[in-house]
């Protein structure tokens, strides 16, 4: 028997059954918050990673580039079932939404500048600016009042959307800046 | 064909350098698609906006972007560019940093890089709103959504819905 709270072996997990739990993620997943429903799935759910195993997932994927949801149901795919695993749950995550947003994309496609629907999109545009921005606002948290984070948050801002820079230049100057400003220092 | 290769290409490239999720290369993504397929701001904004009502990663509108450029051949292709390299770097990353552990770099990068993805965010938040927030009304209809997704529970998609009827009546009859 394995204990309580503690993460099952490999086998134990079907491919079918990481498929579909998956799946149900992307389907249900309106709004956002895909991390919450991985959590729920990963650790109360289905047991399938400790608490800190998620933790650990949660801050590569976190880390690396690509979307954090996508990059979770990675990881924790291998973790169960190897880079098969990987595979399916990812592709279970992405699948209902794509159909979804293929099915509203052809429509808008084939009935572009229909005055009735680029009223109803002003609006719609509008909220989805205002979602950004409470987004962001929620996942800068606590850097929002530190002066070493926003040493980085605002030269970033201004060197991408002022000084209008590629995204690689940015990169290639803040990350030296940053990783040197947060080094690893002896007895800390 | 080439506009196969080079949608391939440029969301190859945005899926490596989507440090921190898909918001942090909204700009770099509109830039890149007003200047290679002729997608205007307002098109972008659109389309993002579509990507939002949809369940799933938030990012998944790029199919809408794949299918505009190149039907649905286009679709796939974005779809194969944008998410396959960034989870196959994800996929090796993870196997090697089991094996590194608790190396105080670890820390370091995963600090370093938070703020940037937050400033990237933030450059994301003020693209999309530059195409979005043309009016008083625009504006009023932001902000309220903020308002309501910081204070409230309830579900962004009905918010975004609601607003888009809101916007409907306010704009037509105003």
């Amino acid at each position: 028997m394995t204990p309580e709270g503690s993460s099952y072996e490999d086998d134990r997990v079907s491919l079918s059954d990481l498929f579909f739990q998956f799946l149900i993620i992307g389907a249900v997943s309106f709004g956002g918050g895909i991390i919450a429903y991985e959590r729920i799935l990963l650790i109360e759910k289905r047991r399938w990673l400790t608490p800190d195993e998620f933790m650990g997932y949660l801050a590569i994927s976190q880390t690396m580039p690509g979307l954090n949801s996508v990059n979770l149901a990675v990881l924790s795919g291998d973790h169960l079932r190897g880079a098969l695993g990987a595979c399916i749950a990812a592709i279970g995550l992405i699948l209902p939404g794509s159909l979804f947003v293929l099915a509203i994309g052809v429509a808008y496609t084939t009935n572009t500048d229909h005055p009735l629907a680029n009223l109803i999109l002003a609006g719609v545009a509008a909220a989805a600016c205002g979602l950004l921005a409470a987004i962001t606002y929620r996942i800068g948290d606590e850097h929002w009042k530190h002066l070493k984070s926003l040493l980085i948050i605002i030269p970033t801002f201004l060197l991408m959307s002022i000084a209008k820079l590629s995204l690689p230049i940015v990169l290639l100057i803040m990350a030296p800046i940053a990783i040197y400003i947060y080094r690893p220092r002896a007895n800390s | 064909m080439s506009q196969l290769i080079s949608l391939a290409a440029c969301f190859s490239l945005l899926s490596l350098l989507a440090v921190g999720g898909g918001t942090a290369v909204l700009p770099e993504m509109q830039t890149i698609l007003a200047q290679q397929f002729g997608i205007d701001h307002l098109r972008f904004v659109h389309i993002y906006s579509i990507g939002q009502i949809a369940p799933g990663p938030n990012m998944l509108m790029v199919l809408v972007i794949g299918f505009q450029v190149a039907g649905l051949i286009g679709a796939g292709v974005v779809l194969l560019s944008f998410f396959l390299p960034s989870s196959i770097l994800c996929f090796y990353v993870g196997r090697i940093w089991d094996r590194f552990g608790d190396s105080p770099w670890r820390r370091t990068i995963q600090n370093a890089l938070e703020p940037i993805s937050i400033g990237l965010m933030a450059s994301g938040v003020y693209s999309v709103a530059k195409a979005s927030i043309v009016s008083p009304i625009t504006l009023a209809l932001a902000l309220l959504t903020l308002y309501l997704i910081l204070r409230t529970k309830i579900n962004p998609v009905f918010v975004i819905l609601g607003s888009g009827v809101l916007g409907f009546f306010l704009l037509k009859f105003f």
